[in-house]
């Protein structure tokens, strides 16, 4: 029985909005919808910010402390913007046995970056993953949204300085 | 969509297959993916292309083949299966489809890796296009939904499915059966089936495979299920993490419907049934059930006391049945071939395959199928190919944050649910992962407890400060300024945990402690009295584990 009382009006111009529409029209406009509306919005613009919240919980009808609530329940959300290029880190049991841990160590030596954390250029943000499933390649690596297996040390910081010093045009 | 309309499909599909004489069927599954596989099957098309024999030669993407570990693999219709193939390989590959196989590329399949396998969950893996109902309905794919539609009727099917002794794949082992006929005894105004995939071990990746590889044979189940219990809506709860699972899930719901095996009136029955996907999020604790069911409702995904069972009181209040990837797939095998087939495969209590993802300090990592009841030994030594680099077993963790670690006097116990338990550990969802000697055994429990301590909800104190203080305590043990009173503080605690938290996550995390306490107490005393890591792990600038 949700039909819109008064619909919100989305924050912007943003097309990407009408994306989190049809999202939010799909699941009735119910509070049930509220995950799928979330893991639109971050689809769509990279990460969750206030506006988006207030947005998609004024739209479920649901209090915005259990917009945020979710959000920040689940791992997969992010509140902040990524940098341009992302590094995940598998740190999975078959991952970290067979040296992850390594590898977290190399780039917080070569770069000074640890996990969660973003380069002052914005260039590149690394990340860590419960698992990746891809346990049979371990050490496993996602440069953007390529998975790469049996990673080095050396190899890994090799691709993430390429990152930071590509200028582009 | 009619019996004999799906016959048809059948029919077609085998009849355009049969034109081709010449066959070779590329891993396109994640594991083989990350090795560039899209490159070598591009290259193979090329080639067919080139040489004109695109009537009779066929390229093929399939789901997972096993040996993910020496991807990208390529099996071919002369019997050969190749490793590690590059694009370069094309020309050459094709060639040997009229000639001799490469050498240099040969993959031996008559070691134990494939011979101990027994496939039943995994038949059409590596066989069948993932992305194509027909290739699925080719392999007797939806006869076992039109055999139980047309022919059985719900409490047969449910008979059926207690006859052959599946238990639950999740971990816990409840019997399948029991499971369904609460769910059909219940009274409500609409049910519900749930398929879990949100598989959130770290070190398993079966489920994803299997949704990878074969989604159509989890639909299937779910129709049988949902025709089992009363139940006419569905849903999926897939990890966010797995974008090709989803993928292809959601293309496999388009095609199912598209021909009608999903949707209103299946087959001229009463029988409806429509199937949603629900994203999970990156939250562990939502693979325990009631946990799962508030994240579908939109909630934060924290668990509820039990009883009411969902089978009583689930999704939305109603009755609710909950199973596992795995667990759907076995349905479709047992309906077509019978109950006491299946009962006919593995120990008395626990029967049929499981799946196991083997990884870790192992020669062969990847994919395995097994009767149950094989024994650790064989799974590490035979299948695995025993441990690389010269060095000496130490242990295998089966279950995940939940398990525990198998030391070498357990290497000749049969894999089953209740040896698993009885040893410390548990089943689990089929993760398991092998441990040479560079592994610090303080180090792993260290790892786990941080992953349960991260991983709890927060609801219940026992487990939210509990896994706190015993990770504060290992934490001490590794940096080696730990007393023999924090470690009875950490027995204590185990106990604690295990006797007094609200759900599954906290109740099991002592697991790994406990069972490391036991098999490797020596190590555990060499950090506290000695100030020394046998492994050589700790006290060194081993990263955070975060």
């Amino acid at each position: 029985m949700a039909s819109y009382v008064t619909k919100p009006i989305a924050p912007n111009q943003d097309k990407r909005w009408k994306l989190v529409d049809a999202t939010i029209r799909r699941q009735g406009g119910q509070a049930r919808g509220l995950i799928e509306t979330l893991h639109t919005v971050q689809e769509a613009f990279g990460y969750l910010d206030e506006q988006a919240l207030r947005y998609v919980a004024m739209s479920l009808r649901v209090p915005l402390s259990r917009a945020y609530g979710v959000a920040t329940f689940y791992h997969f959300f992010t509140l902040k913007p990524a940098g341009e290029h992302t590094c995940v880190i598998c740190m999975g049991t078959a991952c970290y046995i067979k040296g992850a841990p390594q590898l977290l160590d190399a780039v917080q030596r070569d770069l000074g970056l640890a996990p969660g954390e973003t380069t002052a250029d914005k260039k590149v943000s690394l990340l860590t993953a419960r698992c990746l499933g891809s346990c049979g390649l371990a050490p496993a690596v996602v440069y953007d949204q390529e998975v790469a297996g049996k990673v080095g040390p050396s190899a890994l910081c090799e691709h993430l300085k390429k990152w930071t010093t590509q200028h582009d045009a | 969509m009619t019996p004999e309309e799906l016959d048809q499909i059948a029919e077609t599909e085998r009849e355009q297959q049969s034109h081709f004489t010449q066959r070779v069927n590329v891993c396109v599954a994640a594991g083989c993916l990350s090795c560039e596989s899209q490159s070598v099957k591009d290259a193979l098309d090329k080639e067919v292309e080139k040489r004109g024999t695109k009537g009779h030669c066929q390229v093929k993407g399939v789901g997972c083949m096993g040996l993910c570990s020496e991807g990208p693999l390529v099996s071919t219709s002369n019997g050969v299966l190749y490793k590690k193939v590059e694009p370069g390989d094309g020309a050459a590959i094709i060639d040997s489809l009229e000639g001799s196989s490469v050498s240099r590329l040969v993959c031996p399949t008559d070691v134990p890796f494939f011979q101990r396998q027994r496939k039943i969950v995994l038949e059409n893996s590596g066989v069948i296009d993932p992305d194509r109902i027909e290739d699925y309905i080719a392999a007797n794919g939806y006869s076992a939904l039109i055999k139980a539609l047309t022919e059985m009727a719900p409490r047969e099917v449910i008979d059926e499915v207690t006859k052959s002794g599946l238990r639950g794949r999740g971990g816990a082992g409840y019997p399948t059966g029991l499971k369904w006929s609460t769910v059909s005894k219940s009274v409500g105004t609409q049910k519900y089936v749930i398929c879990n995939a949100d598989e959130g071990d770290p070190g398993a990746f079966m489920d994803r495979s299997v949704l990878e590889s074969d989604p159509h044979r989890v639909l299937e189940g779910m129709l049988i299920a949902g025709y089992a219990v009363g139940a006419s809506e569905a849903y999926i709860y897939v990890r966010a993490e797995y974008p090709l699972a989803i993928k292809r899930l959601r293309n496999a719901i388009r095609q199912a419907e598209r021909v009608g095996l999903l949707g209103s009136n299946i087959c001229g029955t009463r029988f409806s049934f429509k199937v949603d996907v629900r994203l999970g999020a990156g939250a562990f604790v939502c693979g325990e059930e009631t946990a799962l069911i508030a994240s579908v409702e939109g909630k934060r995904g924290t668990p509820r006391p039990r009883p009411p069972y969902p089978a009583m009181r689930g999704l939305f209040g109603e009755p609710t049945l909950i199973n596992n990837v795995e667990t759907f797939a076995n349905i479709a095998p047992i309906i077509r071939n019978g109950g006491d087939w299946y009962a006919g495969i593995g120990t008395e209590k626990s029967k049929g395959t499981k799946v196991f993802a083997l990884a870790g300090r192992v020669q062969n990592t990847g994919l395995v199928e097994v009767p149950m009841g094989i024994s650790l030994r064989e799974m590490v030594y035979d299948i695995g190919g025993g441990i690389p680099d010269g060095r000496t077993f130490k242990a295998v963790q089966t279950g995940g944050p939940s398990g525990g670690c198998l030391p070498t006097e357990c290497l000749d116990m049969p894999v089953d649910y209740e040896s698993l338990a009885k040893a410390g550990s548990i089943m689990g969802s089929g993760g398991m992962i092998v441990m040479d000697e560079s592994s610090c055994m303080v180090d792993v429990a260290k790892y786990f407890m941080d992953f349960c301590m991260t991983e709890s909800c927060g609801k219940c104190i026992p487990c939210r400060v509990g896994t706190y203080q015993m990770h504060r305590i290992l934490t001490a043990i590794g940096n080696m300024t730990a007393t023999e009173q924090d470690l009875k503080m950490l027995e204590e605690l185990c106990d604690l945990l295990k006797h007094t938290s609200l759900c599954g996550l906290g109740q099991s995390a002592p697991n790994p402690v406990v069972s490391t306490l036991k098999s490797f107490a020596e190590e555990y005393r060499a950090h506290i009295q000695d100030k020394k890591c046998p492994a050589g792990v700790c006290g060194q600038p081993v990263g955070e584990t975060v």
